[in-house]
């Protein structure tokens, strides 16, 4: 076996933690990913076989669900599907085998980064980097934006905590972009 | 410009990228007799009208979903927004 050093998205040894001001930013590596999309004709029983994964009902337009493993919404009859890596470094397997022929599904997990931020003011922040109207984002929204050219996803979990998952190969950009408005607004 | 997304809402037009002309939806078959004639006027002949005018509208930084916007060329007002799909199966196509 080579002795191989597992490294993040941003080249460290451990996951990068930012904190400014209220808010905490930090590199979230420990994610599985995957994408399901709903095959034609197919899409009530793929909406089924999705809620059965998750522990909920399929979430509607940019809304997020599930218990351990999340569903987001990310267009008309797709979702995307996280769980924590460790227990699901095959998710993609395990999602497909749920889901049979209902749907494709693909797997993600090194495709994106995740950053969360936590604290109070979030939107303060995002409102520098997005063109989503960040104060009517409720709890448990999910939307693709675009965050510096970088089309990402922005999750609000709750007012508190905040998601965004971008390219994997723009990550640095990304975090140079959010900590830059953490800074500016801080 | 503000496109009234049909699922998402408000969105600012610079989410998304123009293809051109509705019709491109309805592509001719390549396998009928005249298919020749059918794509030389599916590739090059548009119409260009000074009014309303539907339009593919691609949601690049959003869901990527294909829209048929109808938008007056002269005033650049938006008066329906569907999603293209929805055109599509309405006029018979099954994909």
């Amino acid at each position: 076996m080579h002795d191989l050093v597992a490294i993040t998205a941003l080249g460290g040894a451990a996951p990068r933690v930012d904190t400014v001001g209220p808010v905490t930013f930090t590199e979230v590596p420990d994610v599985a990913l995957t994408s399901v999309a709903a095959r034609l004709g197919q899409e009530a029983k793929a909406r089924e076989a999705l809620a059965n994964v998750i522990g909920a009902p399929a979430p509607d337009i940019q809304r997020i669900a599930g218990g351990e493993k999340t569903a987001f919404w990310s267009g008309p009859d797709q979702w995307m599907v996280e769980a924590p890596y460790n227990g699901h470094h095959d998710l993609a397997d395990q999602v497909k085998a749920a889901v049979g022929n209902t749907a494709s599904v693909t797997e993600q997990t090194d495709a994106w980064v995740r950053f969360d931020l936590r604290g109070d003011g979030i939107p303060s922040v995002l409102e520098l980097l997005s063109q989503l109207d960040l104060r009517c984002l409720s709890s448990g929204t999910a939307a693709r934006c675009s965050i510096h050219h970088v089309g990402c996803y922005l999750l609000c979990r709750d007012a508190n905590h905040y998601s965004i998952y971008g390219p994997r190969s723009s990550a640095g950009s990304l975090h140079h972009a959010v900590l830059t408005s953490m800074r500016s607004v801080y | 410009m503000i496109i009234n997304h049909p699922l998402l809402g408000p969105r600012d037009a610079s989410e998304f990228t123009y293809l051109g002309d509705a019709s491109l939806i309805d592509r001719p078959d390549g396998m009928a007799e005249n298919a020749a004639d059918a794509f030389y006027d599916y590739a090059y002949l548009r119409d260009n009208p000074a009014g309303e005018h539907r339009e593919l509208w691609y949601h690049e930084a959003g869901d990527r979903s294909w829209l048929v916007v109808t938008r007056n060329t002269l005033t650049h007002e938006i008066s329906k927004v569907e999603l293209a799909r929805d055109v599509a199966r309405a006029r018979g196509r099954t994909k």
